[in-house]
């Protein structure tokens, strides 16, 4: 287990270094002067680009700039944006936005979702079954910026049930809607996964060996056979929170939350490269991170997979 | 010299001798297949597409998506890019069945044009990213060693990048001042192949690494077939089943994807007709008009919906199991 672990950790290494020098050189190959607009509607004097230039190491070549930046990188320095404020103060109380919205979705996803798709795969074809298939499809098959802001319209805006905005806070009662908007896609996506489980676990031997022993039909599939079907889910549900915590970019803009997925793309808009790499290198960190406990835990879960 | 000109003459001589040979044996084996009922994984799965209703409701909604793209003034004569100012936000009417956007645009119209742009985009990713993942995917999986380790850790790397993040960086760093049409649309699949093509390499790998310890393919191995050879014809077609099925749900995954983008303003820009951008403009007017984002929204939920349909239909044809 723990040699897993370390192998684990020690090819992670080539995988951050790898995907934050392919944005890296993404968001610094922008074309455009990088001190255009920095000193009003005058150009820059030279003394100024060249502290510019030196401050963020722009006349060294790309890879040796990539490694300069890396190296504060590892020492928990992830610069400063263009509005002078440090980047890893700010992404701490972006993550902390996220999180929550994420930890929300996520339960919305596996109490709808696991509900839905039980209800589901316990009689395959019968009425339940195909409804849940067919608004699933329809779950999946409209793009969330259309479910998010037609949500938003009519439980927000015209019957008032819901917050419409999400304030700076970002209260659990705001992050009502967003997250369950947020949620949406994957919802589907796990009531499938457990229908289809559930319904093939209900095939197996010990389901049908548990029924003989006289067990009730609430025991048979609640003790036995959701609970083995529930593995796969959960860890479908693991792999989802690491995505989710790159922030959702839509969601987090129809709704007006201050979350990470925002905070990247006003960068992308804003040229604000050194708030980019440095909150897609958090990002991508911490995806890796999840989808490594994910998989330790996969093996808790399922006595059959071992890591060693 | 003399040699090889007698072979082409000897050769002319014999051709259609050996052809109607190869005719009758090509009969023969028919004949027998019949009789034994030996039927491949493929033809396994098409008889069971035919009697799934499924299938033939998403092929005819898919059908009528892809004539749009291909011809779209057999379903409109009107002009999707005149502009009417005065008649802006007209609601649905005899004339403009859809109603008129802000810029007095028949939404009808730009309706049908806007298949082509969401079409393509979904065809091309899907391809480019079958294509690369599959190629890699076989490379790493029959090889193994030192090309599998290398392309299984480059593809971490673009799979560690969520696509939607990706793609907002690719594009705003890689787009010209005045793109044309199709370098708009080629470079939004660009952007889908680059950061959607490790999930195929994978499913490939795995799919090559259970075919490869065959029998069928040491046997090839041992009569001398080059790896070209071994790959091509004897692990692609057994391996390829699971990379069909998850190509053509990724299709209309990719189309909702390119409305995402342009929704965000980064994807499909205008002058380029798409759903995506119909969708973005008829947001701020949801309360006045609401028209103008209906039409389009369901437009593209169906496209997306036909193919996500379709592509159920395959996996369950595919997969023994759900039998």
């Amino acid at each position: 287990m723990g040699k897993y672990i370390v192998r684990r950790l020690l090819q992670m290494i080539p995988v951050v270094l790898g995907a934050t020098f392919l944005i890296y050189a993404m968001v610094f190959a922008l074309p455009g002067d990088p001190t255009a607009g920095k000193c009003g509607e005058r150009e820059c004097s030279e003394a100024y680009k060249a502290a510019f230039y030196e401050k963020y190491n722009l006349n060294d070549p790309l890879p040796i700039q990539y490694g300069k930046y890396m190296a504060n990188v590892v020492q928990g320095d992830l610069g400063e944006n263009q509005y002078g404020n440090d980047v890893a103060g700010e992404l701490g109380d972006r993550y902390l936005v996220t999180g929550k919205l994420a930890l929300m979705a996520l339960l919305w996803e596996g109490v709808i979702g696991i509900a839905a798709g039980a209800l589901a795969g316990i009689r395959k074809g019968g009425f339940m079954d195909s409804l849940v298939l067919v608004s699933t499809l329809f779950l999946i098959s409209i793009p969330v910026f259309v479910t998010g802001v037609v949500s938003q319209f009519f439980l927000g805006v015209k019957w008032g049930v819901a917050s419409v905005t999400v304030s700076a806070d970002a209260t659990v009662y705001e992050l009502l809607l967003p997250s369950f908007v947020l949620g949406s896609l994957s919802m589907a996506y796990i009531a499938r996964l457990t229908r289809t489980n559930l319904a093939e676990n209900l095939r197996a031997d010990y389901v049908r060996t548990a029924k003989a022993k006289g067990l009730t039909p609430q025991r048979t599939v609640g003790l036995h056979a959701l609970r083995n079907s529930l593995i796969p889910v959960v860890t479908f549900m693991g792999y989802d929170f690491g995505a989710l915590l790159g922030g959702a970019i839509v969601t987090e803009g129809i709704f007006n939350i201050q979350g990470v997925g925002g905070y990247i793309f006003r960068g992308v808009n804003n040229r604000d490269g050194v708030a980019v790499v440095g909150a897609v290198t958090v990002l991508v960190v911490a995806y890796l991170l999840v989808n490594l406990l994910v998989d330790l835990l996969y093996g808790l879960l399922d006595p059959r997979i071992s890591h060693d | 010299m003399t040699e090889t000109s007698r072979h082409v003459t000897d050769g002319e001589d014999v051709a259609p001798t050996d052809d109607s040979q190869r005719a009758m044996v090509d009969e023969t084996l028919r004949a027998e297949g019949d009789i034994g009922e030996a039927r491949s994984l493929t033809q396994d799965a098409w008889r069971q597409l035919r009697r799934s209703p499924l299938f033939w409701v998403s092929a005819a909604m898919i059908t009528v998506f892809v004539l749009m793209a291909v011809a779209p003034s057999l379903f409109t004569s009107l002009d999707p890019a005149k502009g009417d100012l005065s008649r802006s936000r007209e609601t649905p009417n005899a004339a403009a069945w859809f109603g008129r956007d802000l810029q007095g645009y028949d939404i009808f119209a730009r309706c049908i044009y806007g298949a082509r742009a969401s079409i393509l985009v979904g065809v091309f990713a899907t391809l480019g990213t079958s294509v690369v993942g599959s190629v890699t995917g076989m490379l790493a999986g029959y090889f193994g060693g030192l090309a599998d380790t290398l392309i299984s850790r480059i593809g971490d790397i673009f799979f560690a990048i969520p696509l939607l993040l990706g793609a907002i960086v690719f594009l705003s760093s890689f787009r010209g001042d005045d793109p044309g049409y199709f370098q708009v649309v080629f470079q939004v699949v660009l952007v889908l192949v680059v950061f959607g093509w490790p999930s195929i390499m994978r499913l490939m790998r795995s799919s090559v690494l259970q075919i490869k310890p065959n029998d069928y393919v040491s046997a090839a191995r041992a009569l001398g077939a080059s790896p070209v050879r071994i790959l091509r014809s004897h692990v692609f077609p057994n391996a390829v089943a699971p990379v069909i099925v998850v190509s053509t749900i990724n299709l209309g995954v990719y189309i909702a994807v390119e409305a995402t983008l342009s929704f965000l303003g980064i994807g499909l820009i205008p002058p380029t007709i798409s759903w995506g951008v119909m969708v973005s403009d008829g947001l701020p007017l949801l309360r006045a008009s609401p028209h103008v984002l209906l039409f389009p929204a369901v437009f593209l939920s169906l496209a997306v919906l036909a193919f996500i349909m379709f592509g159920d239909a395959v996996r369950d044809a595919f997969d023994p199991k759900s039998r």
